[in-house]
């Protein structure tokens, strides 16, 4: 496999060397992130570092900006037919690295593909079909009037449909995806991206470099060569930007915020992010958590601020919904409700006064400081005496036991792959059904059909502003109703030398467009 | 001697056969291979189909005899992270492991003869108490610990300014007590030079030699004090015994009764623990490897175990169970050698 990557470089790196020359990306960036990226296939899995080589090695139709709006990507425009299709015209004389050309053939088959992979097909299933109308122009066509129909062609990255397509030596099809063993596209790789793969050996390093034919001739991106470590560990990771090894470094571990800040050599950026930290009160569990009076008892018992700021160190945004600040469903309206008094009042009206014992889970190796959270729930959940017996799991150990329900309490951390609400809903707090794969992660078994039905209304409505309302609304309800608690928003850090000019590339999704990344 | 390796062979196998079977059962509390697979939104159906086709769904027996039975024939599963057979992806990660050893090793040897040489024939020294008061003090840290302060104090660099500058013997103690860093703090650097299959090598560049000095110093770091102490302690012992007095008493050279006579027998049980000791420092290169970011066979385990990788996981074990073995039966050749009286299993005197 490898030597068919290296072959295939190879004529690459041939056909592109006169051309390179004039080229003016001159920069080489060193760059560490915690992971590298599993797979080339990115259709494999759907994950943060899938999606950062998928912005590195391929380009989007469309992209997230930093204000959550969309850029114009590979589709040049788009409009709506009805209120069920949307038409995009690509953009002509794009090249993939291959030197294919682009056309709407490979949306066809990149679409078909989306719809075979298992992490794509959920989010691919309001969609019915593709009309190819002519080489530049295709309808995308959902079954029901679909507000999140843009969102959804973020994550449509063209592949090149004739490289990945036919049979390999061994009589494999190019197209094949496979989770488990190799595949052709689990190796092998050409998409229109900024930056082609030049080598890679798994868990080690992976490099690319500029693509001499990137279609983008307006980046202002200047660097020509990418060399990737891995460095799961935060203080090597640390350690190699502050020694010069690398250049870029993300995640930051809170910890060395500090330490980063006070180098002159080097800059600090952070925002809020939008992957929620939430505990659900488990109601099949425990008789008291059906209790609706318990439960705003425990949302009043929990202090978020005091969690942000001594354990997260002030890196994370204290929440009182699911919804990030920017997310059509985000209700300004609802405020931090931390009273110890009032929680201790609503115990006392619910018949509890003398509290109870419950069991709570966390993971100790998934989230930022996760184990640190729970333990700090459980002591302030004492005050309202209820006693915790806590348990903290590394993760593989973790999902397992989350997915059979195993703990009164169960920690976790949600990001909405859609970038928006109702998203949140649909997974964490639907009522749970079996069959149709909602609520998927409620571990508190918490139901209102209520709520849901305001949520699959939202999803039909294609008036954003209404459709806003619709999902505050949901928000307000499930807040009175204290149907879980709400923790932090997981902040963001990335950390570079100075002479790399990151602020302009990042964003809330953590998805850095490299290509556009200027190093002076 | 053919009896002795026909012996150590079956040994090999069945230790390997014991461990296998241990890291298979143990397999269900490490948690759930497909978590790292898949994405957080894929339904429990999918997740279901995947087990089945992947033969996880199967009860701990069956998936153990299918294993053994590819085991058999030199099969040892395909790892689901890396996508590719398990041995091969140890093979990939073998090497930066050897180099590791290697070089922790070279300097191992290098510093521990001739200074419990020195310790044992001058005990009073100054120099012999200064270096048995380190040695003690290195054998206490953690070899992470003595990573991260290194990757600091030469990585990084330290600037002291605790001294008033504008004296001049302030400024010349804050000199002497900063560090200026630049030593590569991660990886194997860019250039390394390939000989043959997998095998990549640091040792022919000066990139790759400077990325190998930290992580090898603390690696040896914790090994060197205890070799120290070993050959002080022999080499004072066997200066005591009857045939080195009378070595003295014929008059021949304190050189030649201390390096020739002495060391040699000295040497042999230093040979025994340090066979010992090279396997159990193939499971410190785990700790090293992780701060280094090393890409060798303790950071695959290591990052095997976070995602329940188990075929990486067992393979791993049993590859490192014959490197024992193989360890084992190497000094046990090489102390026939040395003293000619020991004898192997099966031969008769």
């Amino acid at each position: 496999m490898r030597k068919l990557l290296t072959a295939f470089v190879g004529s690459m790196a041939l056909a592109a060397a006169p051309l390179a020359l004039s080229a003016e990306a001159t920069k080489e960036l060193k760059m560490a992130y915690d992971a590298d990226p599993v797979t080339l296939d990115i259709h494999e899995q759907l994950s943060g570092g899938m999606l950062q080589l998928s912005h590195m090695s391929f380009d989007p139709l469309i992209r997230w900006n930093k204000d959550l709006g969309f850029d114009a990507r590979l589709a040049e425009s788009w409009e709506r037919v009805d209120d069920k299709t949307m038409r995009f015209k690509l953009r002509e004389g794009v090249k993939f690295h291959s030197g294919n050309e682009l056309t709407t053939k490979d949306v066809k088959f990149t679409y078909e593909r989306l719809k075979e992979s298992s992490d794509y097909k959920a989010i691919f299933a309001p969609f019915t079909g593709i009309n190819v109308i002519d080489d530049y122009t295709f309808e995308l066509v959902t079954a029901e009037p679909y507000p999140l129909l843009l969102n959804t062609a973020t994550y449509i990255f063209p592949l090149d449909s004739e490289f990945y397509s036919g049979e390999t030596e061994d009589g494999q099809s190019k197209a094949a995806i496979s989770k488990h063993g190799s595949s052709f596209a689990s190796g092998n790789l050409s998409g229109t991206g900024p930056f082609v793969v030049t080598s890679r050996q798994q868990g080690v390093r992976m490099e690319f470099e500029r693509f001499a034919d990137y279609w983008d001739e307006a980046s202002p991106g200047n660097v020509k060569k990418i060399v990737l470590t891995p460095i799961k560990e935060n203080n090597t990771r640390v350690s190699a930007l502050l020694s010069g090894g690398v250049d870029f470094i993300a995640p930051v571990p809170p910890t060395d915020l500090d330490r980063i800040k006070r180098d002159k050599d080097t800059d600090l950026v952070t925002m809020s992010g939008t992957r929620i930290i939430m505990f659900h009160l488990n109601q099949d569990r425990v008789e008291a958590f059906k209790n609706p009076k318990v439960r705003q008892a425990v949302a009043y018992a929990i202090n978020q601020e005091g969690i942000a700021a001594k354990i997260m160190k002030g890196f994370a945004t204290p929440a009182a919904q699911m919804s990030p600040a920017g997310y059509s469903g985000h209700n300004e309206s609802l405020k931090l409700r931390y009273d110890v008094k009032k929680a201790q009042e609503l115990m006392k009206e619910a018949g509890y006064e003398d509290g109870f014992t419950i069991t709570m889970m966390s993971p100790n190796n998934r989230y930022v400081n996760d184990d640190k959270i729970a333990q700090a729930a459980a002591a302030m959940l004492a005050r309202i005496n209820i006693t915790v017996d806590l348990k903290t799991l590394p993760k593989a150990q973790y999902w397992p036991e989350f997915d059979a329900r195993s703990g009164d309490m169960m920690l976790i951390g949600w990001h909405a792959d859609t970038e928006d609400s109702a998203n949140f809903f649909e997974f964490l707090t639907f009522c749970p059904n079996a069959d149709t794969g909602a609520g998927q992660y409620n571990a508190g078994n918490y139901c209102n059909p209520e709520v849901d039905a305001l949520v699959a209304k939202a999803n039909v409505e294609t008036d954003r502003e209404k459709r806003a309302e619709m999902l505050q609304e949901a928000e307000q309800r499930l807040y009175d109703d204290a149907a879980f608690i709400p923790l932090h928003w997981q902040d963001l850090a990335w950390a570079s030398k100075k002479n790399v000019k990151l602020d302009p590339i990042l964003n809330v999704m953590n998805l850095p467009y490299l290509g556009d990344l200027v190093v002076e | 001697m053919l009896a002795f390796l026909v012996q150590r062979i079956s040994q090999a196998f069945l230790v390997m056969f014991v461990i296998s079977m241990i890291a298979f059962a143990i397999q269900d509390g490490l948690g759930d291979p497909l978590q790292e697979l898949v994405g957080m939104s894929v339904s429990l159906e999918e997740r279901d189909a995947l087990r089945d086709e992947m033969g996880l769904n199967d009860p701990i027996y069956v998936q153990y005899v299918r294993f053994a039975g590819n085991a058999l024939q030199g099969d040892l599963g395909i790892s689901y992270f890396y996508g590719k057979p398990t041995l091969q992806v140890i093979a990939e990660h073998l090497p930066a492991t050897l180099e590791l050893v290697i070089g922790a090793s070279l300097i191992i040897m290098v510093f521990s003869v001739p200074i419990g040489v020195y310790a044992a024939i001058r005990p009073q020294a100054f120099l012999s108490k200064f270096f048995m008061g380190i040695s003690t003090v290195g054998i206490s840290i953690p070899v992470f610990l003595t990573a991260i302060m290194l990757i600091q104090l030469f990585s990084i660099g330290v600037t002291i300014e605790m001294f008033p500058t504008d004296t001049g013997w302030g400024a010349w103690l804050n000199g002497a007590l900063s560090t200026d860093g630049g030593l590569p703090s991660y990886g194997r650097g860019d250039e390394l030079t390939h000989l043959f299959g997998t095998w990549n090598s640091g040792f022919f560049s000066s990139d790759g030699l400077w990325h190998l000095v930290l992580p090898c110093v603390s690696l040896a770091s914790i090994m060197l004090p205890l070799f120290i102490r070993l050959i002080r302690a022999e080499m004072m012992e066997v200066l005591q015994s009857d045939y080195i007095r009378y070595a003295r008493a014929k008059g021949l050279s304190s050189g030649r009764i201390n390096f020739l006579h002495a060391l040699k027998n000295t040497m042999l049980p230093v040979i025994t623990v340090g066979g010992v000791q090279l396997g159990i420092m193939v499971a410190y290169t785990i700790l090293t490897e992780t701060v280094f970011q090393w890409p060798g066979m303790g950071l695959m385990f290591l990052e095997a175990i976070t995602r329940s990788d188990i075929p990486l996981i067992v393979a791993y074990l049993m590859v490192v169970g014959l490197v024992f073995v193989i360890t084992n039966t190497i000094v046990d050749l090489i102390y026939g050698l040395v003293n000619p009286t020991v004898k192997l299993t099966g031969k008769k005197a």
